[in-house]
């Protein structure tokens, strides 16, 4: 499964010009080029991807097809028939979710004495967050501080992020580091015992810490054992399906689904966490995705229709190096280190097209441009289009980068002497639901953390960011319920109210009874 | 339209498109999944899976999002094995080596038969990450059982009925936890930032309007690579 012959003539043109381009200077773009090539050529721009939400708090937002089909459907079972007056579950703090901020959230919780009680779609610790390769900002060295993490934040987001929300990221990003080391984290390490920092897309100092190029791993496998120690209760194959409310309107509690064996189960809790993660499965706008199986959005479904406001769902992050041969690995992430350490973007031609260290949405789009309306793409024997990943300029790639050394030598490709055909993927929810400082949500009683919660990172997320942001959030969603939990006393009444109107509400639409969400897993059988 | 060749999922036989993934293949024959299936990308180890492939003795695994199927392969996806793991606050641990020795002292009951170097499906030296952990030397056993998923395939075969993978897992902590301790000048930025040192900067900065941020952002240096 080598590269299929017909290859050949565009990677003698990548090796021939190999030399030329080491000493080739690509100028970045000022604001008004980047606008322009965002603008013209990014998914989010498409208008025929996009549709405006005709219920609930967000109503005449534009959101993708796809997520606003999601948002305006049924519960996937009849909310009158659940038995309300007696709970399956009660406890104090649900967390719904079982990635990075689920258990930050979960963690942080016990050690303030709460009672917890997880519940998640897959195993604990399926998820984006296990997926990371490249690492986690956080501005811990002398020669880098919070002010410029602010700065690049703020700068990469295209000056659309909620700036109290980025002071919280980068002003509690060293305890986080430190938080992680104190569990067993397992960092990089420089010869003098200082922590080893990459550079990455958009930041302009040195910040982000790795574990290898499976940072995530080892991050959820390090959270996942410290749930075990703290015998925090998890429920596997347990997605939320919706959420209760109290007669306050407040949020009490959820309603899971049992996957194994399609039962339907009551929980009741003084706060619910939401920390459900993504969206990448709702396959937006046909776009394969880096994400894990179970990134099909249903936080935010439930959320919404529930009464809680999104911010930015407009906006979806695109990874400029999404694989496209082989097919096998289609849509799967290579890490933006690899252009940190020299990989450059080329055409089918060997030619350069934009300097490799701008913000994700400028190479996507510009990667977008190369293939389209520039034709300079590579065509694949199944159509798929894709320009060429340089890795062959990356010194000593076999040691720094094994992972996916690995995964292309399984099909007969060396990427220490041959480049990897990549186009963008869908990678990262850049919106979500809106919360302030302390992860609340517009609904009283309802927090969020993690990919599921939008406005930190703005229309654009750096490298590095996501993993910084899921335990900052999740950590602050625990402290702020922890001081409310003391303050109210468990629910009272259990509603569903508010299910019956959303339905309503759909029936006058004339949305058909067929369409049922969360989506809870793609289908990839034959149709 | 690619070739079709035959597999045989839990013992059904189904005509698969040649080249796709074993993953890909179950799907492709109809089946929805629910358990056996995590990240899709060789990270989590959701899809640990057995088979075998006519005329050949022996038992052969890979995951399941990884592996490519191959002509009459009969194949059934691992979607639990069940392991025990000792439970431990390691703050509390003084001498790393030895909590590990006492948590699974059935570590040296190793036969030494391999098996679960033959099954590891990261082809990890599991036999000699138990030697290791045998010796208390945490960083080998560290480095060594890097790469590890955690899929279980080793605690089903191992004849000493073991869990390498979690003995790997609390070596891997124990290791991190007392031996790389973070430099001191994490401390010292989590002390000014309690200070307040950042909090008048980043104030300004709240207020700028964007066309002063843009500025900013624009002539910031950026340190070499
Ligand atoms: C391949 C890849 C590489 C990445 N690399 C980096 C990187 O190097 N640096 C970086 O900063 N960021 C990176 N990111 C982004 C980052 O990993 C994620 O954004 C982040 O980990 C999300 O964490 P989370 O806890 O919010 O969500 P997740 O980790 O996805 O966890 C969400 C959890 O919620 C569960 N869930 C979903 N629906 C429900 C439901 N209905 N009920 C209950 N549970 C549910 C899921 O099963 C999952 O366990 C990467 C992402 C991917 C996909
Ligand atoms: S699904 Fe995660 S390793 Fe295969």
């Amino acid at each position: 499964m080598a590269y299929p012959p017909h290859f050949d003539e565009t990677l003698n043109l990548v090796k021939e010009t190999r030399r030329f381009r080491k000493s080739q200077e690509i100028k970045r773009l000022n604001d008004a080029e980047r606008t322009e090539l965002i603008e013209n050529y990014h998914p989010d721009y498409r208008a025929e991807g996009m549709e405006p939400l005709r219920i609930g708090p967000n109503r005449g937002d534009r959101v993708p097809i796809e997520l606003a089909k999601a948002l305006e459907s049924y519960s996937i079972y009849d909310p009158g028939r659940l038995n309300l007056s007696e709970p399956d579950y009660s406890t104090d703090i649900l967390i719904v979710g079982g990635g990075g901020a689920g258990c930050a959230a979960a963690l942080t919780a016990r050690e303030g004495g709460a009672e917890v009680l997880m519940a998640t779609k897959l195993r604990l610790g399926d998820a984006n967050t296990l997926m990371a390769e490249g690492g986690m900002c956080s501005p811990v060295r002398p020669e880098d501080s919070p002010y410029m993490h602010f700065i690049d934040t703020i700068g990469g987001g295209h000056y659309t992020n909620v700036p109290e929300l980025v002071k919280a990221l980068v002003l509690d990003g060293p305890e986080i580091a430190s938080w992680l080391i104190g569990m067993g984290v397992m960092f990089d390490y420089e010869a003098d015992g200082s922590l080893k920092v990459n550079h990455c897309g958009g930041h302009s100092r040195k910040r982000m810490l790795s574990c290898k190029d499976l940072t995530g791993l080892e991050l959820m496998r390090v959270l996942r054992d410290e749930m075990r120690d703290r015998e925090i209760p998890c429920l596997e194959f347990s997605p939320v399906v919706d959420l209760l409310l109290d007669e306050q309107g407040s949020c009490a509690g959820a309603v899971l689904y049992n996957m194994d064996t399609a039962d339907f189960t009551v929980v009741k809790a003084k706060a619910v966490i939401m920390a459900s993660g993504g969206i990448g499965r709702l396959h937006i706008q046909g776009f394969p995705t880096t994400n894990h199986y179970g990134a099909t959005a249903d936080g935010l479904v439930v959320a919404y229709r529930s009464g809680a406001e999104m911010i930015h769902m407009d906006s979806i992050q695109y990874h400029p190096t999404g694989t496209v041969w082989p097919e096998q690995l289609l849509g799967q992430l290579i890490t933006e280190v690899m252009r940190g350490h020299g990989a450059h973007l080329v055409n089918a031609s060997g030619k350069r097209f934009i300097n490799e260290l701008e913000c994700r949405d400028t190479c996507a789009s510009a990667c977008i441009r190369e293939c389209s309306e520039r034709g300079n793409g590579v065509v694949t024997p199944t159509g798929f289009e894709g320009i060429w990943l340089d890795t062959p300029l990356i010194p000593d790639i076999k040691n720094h980068f094994v992972g996916i050394y690995q995964r292309f030598k399984k099909y007969d490709i060396d990427i220490q002497e041959e480049p990897i055909l990549v186009y963008p993927t869908q990678h990262y929810q850049n919106g979500g639901l809106r919360i302030n400082p302390q992860a609340e949500t517009s609904m009283p009683g309802l927090f969020a953390a993690g990919e599921v919660a939008g406005g930190i990172q703005g229309k654009n997320r750096l490298a590095g960011n996501s993993l910084l942001d899921i335990f900052v959030y999740g950590r602050r969603a625990a402290r702020r319920a922890l001081e409310l939990n003391g303050k109210v006393a468990s629910p009272v009444r259990l509603t569903v109210e508010h299910l019956h109107n959303w339905h309503d509400r759909l029936n006058a639409l004339g949305v058909p009874k067929a369409q049922q969400s969360p989506v809870l897993l793609p289908d990839y059988t034959p149709k | 339209m690619a070739n079709l060749i035959p597999i045989y999922y839990l013992g059904k036989k189904h005509m698969v498109p040649e080249g796709v993934t074993i993953m890909g293949a179950i799907e492709n024959s109809g089946h929805r999944l629910v358990r056996g299936c995590g990240c899709r990308g060789g990270f989590c180890g959701a899809c640990a899976t057995v088979f075998r492939i006519p005329g050949d003795h022996q038992i052969k695994v890979g995951l399941a999002c990884q592996t490519r199927v191959e002509a009459g392969m009969d194949v059934a996806i691992l979607p639990y094995y069940p392991a025990q793991k000792v439970l431990y606050d390691f703050k509390t641990v003084t001498d790393p080596a030895r909590a590990l020795q006492t948590m699974y002292p059935e570590m040296y009951r190793c036969l030494g038969c391999s098996a679960c170097n033959k099954i590891c499906p990261q082809d990890l030296p599991v036999m000699d990450i138990i030697a290791e952990a045998q010796r208390g030397n945490l960083p080998a056993v560290a480095e060594l059982s890097f790469d590890c998923v955690m899929c279980g395939l080793c605690a089903s075969r191992c004849l000493a009925q073991m869990v390498p993978y979690n003995i790997a897992m609390a070596a891997r902590r124990l290791y991190s936890h007392s031996m790389l301790l973070g430099p001191d000048y994490v401390g010292v930025r989590i002390r000014e930032i309690e200070q307040g040192v950042y909090d008048r900067q980043i104030d300004a900065l709240l207020e700028k309007s964007q066309e002063e941020l843009q500025k900013l952002y624009a002539e910031r240096d950026i340190e070499c690579i």
